[in-house]
């Protein structure tokens, strides 16, 4: 955590202001240091062995840990819709965690998928988004990457309740919260180097698109139009 | 009467040039044109063995033919570069036009060359048939992950029905580079956004030739 602090200090030091900020962007400078911070990191460890995890490991193995890990991150799912309203929703997600954990031996199989159980993805970040909460500045977190101030917020909830999170005994949760990132950052590997091919300015590119990815997530893939800016 | 003439020979027509006009996907609904040039495209990609072994000329040259007749680049453009986009001259415009296009190709070739079997949900569309600017939308699903989202904004022109955007997952793509440009177009002008798009796709070309060695 210390590191973590003094990291944090070196790069606001080394901030250069941003002109022309946008609005919804107001500590751009100290958000685009945390953003290479993160983009080191990632280069250095992260990247590296989600590379080596999909080369080393077949699709059917990869697909049972993405499974398994997203079997119960359903449970969660369930309660965040549930606290939006949304009961029916809430109740696919349980019927489709009662379905995996079942037939699906431990969700290392998604049978629900096939029985046309969709999927959703909700946390805490959007149960406030659909309780009225405007997302506030974008802020690039350490090593957890984009957000917002509600979002963060919404961040120390998802953590608090975090069903791997909260197993014990303390090395095999370790474990499976390494096995997970790791998992998690495998399926991203395309989209992160479709992101370096698109992108004139990444952080702008990752910032809009989370911002949009977000704003959209909040209303179950139906936003209201905005209205026009600038 | 005048006008039941009119619509009769306008059927008349109509009947005539329907057979050609689906193959040259001037009169395809919106919706089975996203379905029929997907699936073509998804084809040729599971059969193509050089596709498969990663020949990304091979790719591009895939999308030049089936997928880029179906894109408005200038509408695309013009949206990407916003207000700005009025004070440009027609040739920064057609500049502008070409470099963007070639980039959205490149990126949409490592896109399709990242594909492995997904199944694909066409969604029906929900339009009256006057409508002329319609959103056509598909769902890649599979297990363990959200569906991902694919939507199309698409306008009706002269040529048949052509995409404006592209919506992948709530993020629209035209709306995404708009604040990227416009930050660019603030500090170098419309020649500095030509001169880093110019850049970008030529560094592109370049390590992917050291890509193949």
């Amino acid at each position: 955590m210390k590191i973590v602090l003094l990291a944090l200090a070196i790069l606001a030091g080394g901030c250069a202001s941003v002109q022309n900020p946008d609005p919804r962007d107001p500590l751009e400078s100290f958000n685009r240091a945390v953003y290479n911070f993160n983009d080191g990191f990632d280069k250095a460890l992260a990247k590296p062995v989600a590379t080596a995890y999909k080369d080393v490991l077949p699709n059917p193995v990869r697909n049972g840990v993405r499974n398994f890990f997203s079997n119960i991150a359903d449970l969660f799912i369930g309660a965040n819709n549930l606290l939006q309203g949304k009961a029916e929703e809430a109740l696919t997600d349980w019927m489709r965690f009662a379905v995996n954990t079942t037939f699906g031996v431990v969700g290392i199989a998604d049978w629900a998928t096939d029985m046309g159980l969709d999927k959703h993805n909700e946390d805490f970040g959007q149960t406030f988004g659909r309780w009225g909460a405007s997302s506030g500045a974008y802020v690039v977190l350490p090593f957890l990457g984009p957000s917002t101030a509600r979002d963060s917020v919404g961040t120390v909830f998802d953590l608090h309740f975090d069903p791997v999170g909260n197993h014990y005994p303390v090395d095999e949760r370790n474990a499976a919260i390494v096995l997970r990132v790791t998992s998690q950052r495998a399926d991203l590997l395309d989209a992160s180097r479709l992101l370096e091919q698109a992108a004139l300015d990444p952080y702008l590119f990752v910032r809009d698109a989370y911002l949009q990815r977000r704003r959209s997530l909040i209303y179950d893939g139906r936003p209201p139009r905005e209205s026009q800016e600038n | 009467m005048l006008r039941g003439i009119e619509l009769a020979l306008g059927g008349i027509a109509l009947l005539a040039v329907t057979t050609l006009a689906r193959a040259a996907g001037a009169d395809t609904p919106p919706d089975v044109l996203v379905k029929d040039v997907t699936l073509e495209v998804v084809h040729i990609i599971r059969s193509d063995k050089d596709i498969q072994s990663g020949d990304r000329r091979k790719i591009v040259g895939l999308i030049e033919a089936k997928v880029l007749p179906h894109f408005d680049f200038t509408s695309m453009t013009a949206t990407a570069v916003g207000l700005s986009w009025r004070k440009a001259t027609p040739e920064q415009k057609q500049r502008l036009t070409e470099e963007f296009r070639t980039l959205l190709v490149r990126t949409y070739a490592s896109a399709l060359s990242a594909y492995s079997d997904q199944r694909f949900d066409f969604r029906p569309l929900h339009a009256r048939p006057s409508d002329t600017d319609v959103l056509v939308q598909v769902r890649i699903v599979q297990s363990g992950t959200q569906p991902v989202s694919i939507d199309y904004g698409m306008e009706k022109t002269a040529s048949g029905w052509k995409a404006y955007d592209v919506t992948v997952g709530g993020v629209s793509l035209v709306a995404n580079y708009r604040t990227e440009f416009g930050s660019i177009i603030r500090s170098e002008g419309i020649d500095g956004l030509i001169r880093n798009l110019h850049a970008k796709n030529e560094s592109l070309a370049q390590s992917r030739q050291q890509g193949k060695k």
